[in-house]
């Protein structure tokens, strides 16, 4: 059964018509072409999938497209600025935050969305004093980025890109 | 996947009806589990009815010191709600303990409320679950059953209930507001979930199209001192093995009142009363506190694999009773 939806995504305005069993991610990759975000796992358990839907990160393998009517998608690819990357991507570039990268897209949206959410004072289980505001030690970022795994594991290398990005 | 109809709710009325006269028609909230069931083939729903835009999604202190949180606020937003971590900070602990931070983002306060076991056998369509296709057998029984349930499974059904947010709701003794056909009812919390017995694929007393659209918190003064704690196979974003909701009030030393619950022991988020009688006036000492723990476990039957649940809740109890006693008397 198909529905039509408009999705704004990376800035542009997308209208299509999809089958009501399509995700969100095979909207992006299948239909419109927007591959940065990964299909790893395809459950939610592994975040290669995840963009920043209205603002915040989401894995889009676990929502079908037709919820998302009238949604602003970001995917990695979306969030240089032209020939400048993000400073998460510059920070993952610059630490060698990767190896083989097919995480990465993920990381880098995920990595967005929580540095979002922890300027907005947001605590997480490991925060000591849910009063307080939150400082983004090794601790801290580990546990918010646990939704994304990285089989190479390139942990140590993604923690200390992101606690540079955060700076 | 089956091919399905997606409405999406403008208001609770019509979806209600909708629902109600379609045995085919689910409502979908967050679906972080739902959409996963349905590329699994657990479940096959005709039509989806998406109740996030419906208005359940703010949280709101009420003038009698009770606390109402919309059925769609989302893990995320409700763990960083301000009156959840000042008064409350059990459920805030909960919440971030599920998940990830991508997950807590979707998700939706009633639907992690009805998620599913992760029993690894009702998630596997090719084994059989009582669960999953009445009558067909409990896979995990004999198993591996690391995982499963030490207090009050059947012999039909060994599954446990996998929310973190439901254990701490159930410390709290919150209420769930329903709304359906034949009108709204208040289900308490500790009575929405049911252990297995014969029927173990009703995972809840709700009936088919009635929806939940809001939990309330008791005022309970004393959960600001409260505390979750949740022991799993890696350091986050696991199910728990074993998992304490706690709420401790002392006075001169003794323990006046307390809230306990357990996850990932049983079937629903588990009201631990037994331990709560123990400590009631008893002392805030180590052995008052493993004391109540086995007055608790005293009726736990163990799985070939998961014999360490008895002990490891033991332990976590004490350790989180003895944390928030001290903290009391700082």
């Amino acid at each position: 059964m198909d529905s039509e939806i408009t999705l704004r995504v990376d800035g542009r305005r997308e209208t299509l018509s999809v089958d009501t069993r399509t995700t969100l991610l095979d909207a992006l990759r299948e239909r419109l072409g927007v591959t940065s975000p990964k299909k790893g796992c395809d459950h939610g358990q592994c975040g290669a999938c995840t963009v920043l839907l209205d603002g915040r990160r989401a894995t889009s393998c676990l929502t079908f497209a037709v919820a998302n009517d009238d949604s602003e998608v970001v995917t990695a690819e979306g969030l240089a600025e032209e020939d400048e990357p993000h400073p998460v991507q510059r920070a993952l570039l610059d630490n060698d935050g990767f190896q083989c990268g097919y995480c990465t897209p993920g990381q880098v949206c995920s990595a967005v969305g929580m540095l979002d959410e922890a300027k907005s004072g947001w605590p997480s289980y490991v925060t000591e004093d849910l009063d307080e505001s939150v400082e983004l030690d090794e601790d801290e970022i580990r546990e918010r980025m646990s939704g994304n795994l990285c089989r190479c594991g390139a942990y140590a290398n993604i923690v200390t890109a992101i606690r540079e990005a955060a700076e | 996947m089956k091919p399905f109809d997606y409405q999406r709710a403008t208001d609770a009325d019509s979806a209600i009806a909708t629902v109600s006269r379609d045995p085919e028609a689910r409502y979908i909230g967050g679906g972080t589990n739902l959409v996963d069931h349905m590329k699994l083939g657990i479940t096959e729903p005709g039509k989806l009815v998406d109740i996030t835009r419906l208005p359940y999604d703010s949280v709101e202190s009420l003038p009698d010191g009770r606390v109402r949180i919309g059925a769609t606020v989302r893990n995320s937003d409700l763990a960083a709600e301000p009156v959840i971590r000042q008064r409350y900070p059990v459920l805030a602990q909960a919440l971030l303990s599920g998940a990830s931070g991508q997950l807590r983002n979707l998700a939706t306060t009633g639907g992690n409320l009805l998620q599913r076991t992760r029993c690894s056998y009702f998630q596997d369509v090719t084994t059989p679950c009582n669960k999953r296709e009445p009558g067909s057998g409990c896979s995990a029984l004999e198993g591996w059953n690391r995982h499963h349930a030490v207090l009050g499974a059947s012999e039909r059904c060994v599954a446990t209930h996998p929310s973190d947010m439901a254990v701490a709701l159930a410390a709290l003794d919150a209420d769930v507001l329903v709304a359906g056909p034949d009108g709204q009812r208040t289900v308490p919390v500790t009575e929405l979930h049911r252990l297995p017995g014969d029927e173990p694929e009703q995972d809840t007393v709700l009936r088919h199209g009635e929806l939940v659209t809001a939990v309330e918190l008791p005022s309970l003064p004393f959960a600001v001192r409260s505390r979750y704690r949740k022991v799993r196979d890696r350091a986050s974003y696991a199910f728990a093995l074993v998992s304490v909701a706690a709420a401790v009030e002392v006075t001169d030393g003794d323990i006046t009142d307390a809230r306990i619950a357990f996850g990932g022991l049983a079937h629903k988020p588990w009201r631990a009363t037994a331990a709560e009688r123990a400590l009631h006036g008893a002392p805030a000492t180590e052995e008052a506190f493993r004391a109540a723990a086995d007055a608790e476990l005293a009726e736990a039957e163990t799985l070939r694999d998961n014999e360490f649940k008895v002990p490891m809740t033991r332990n976590t109890l004490a350790s989180v009773l003895r944390e928030l006693t001290q903290q009391e008397g700082s």
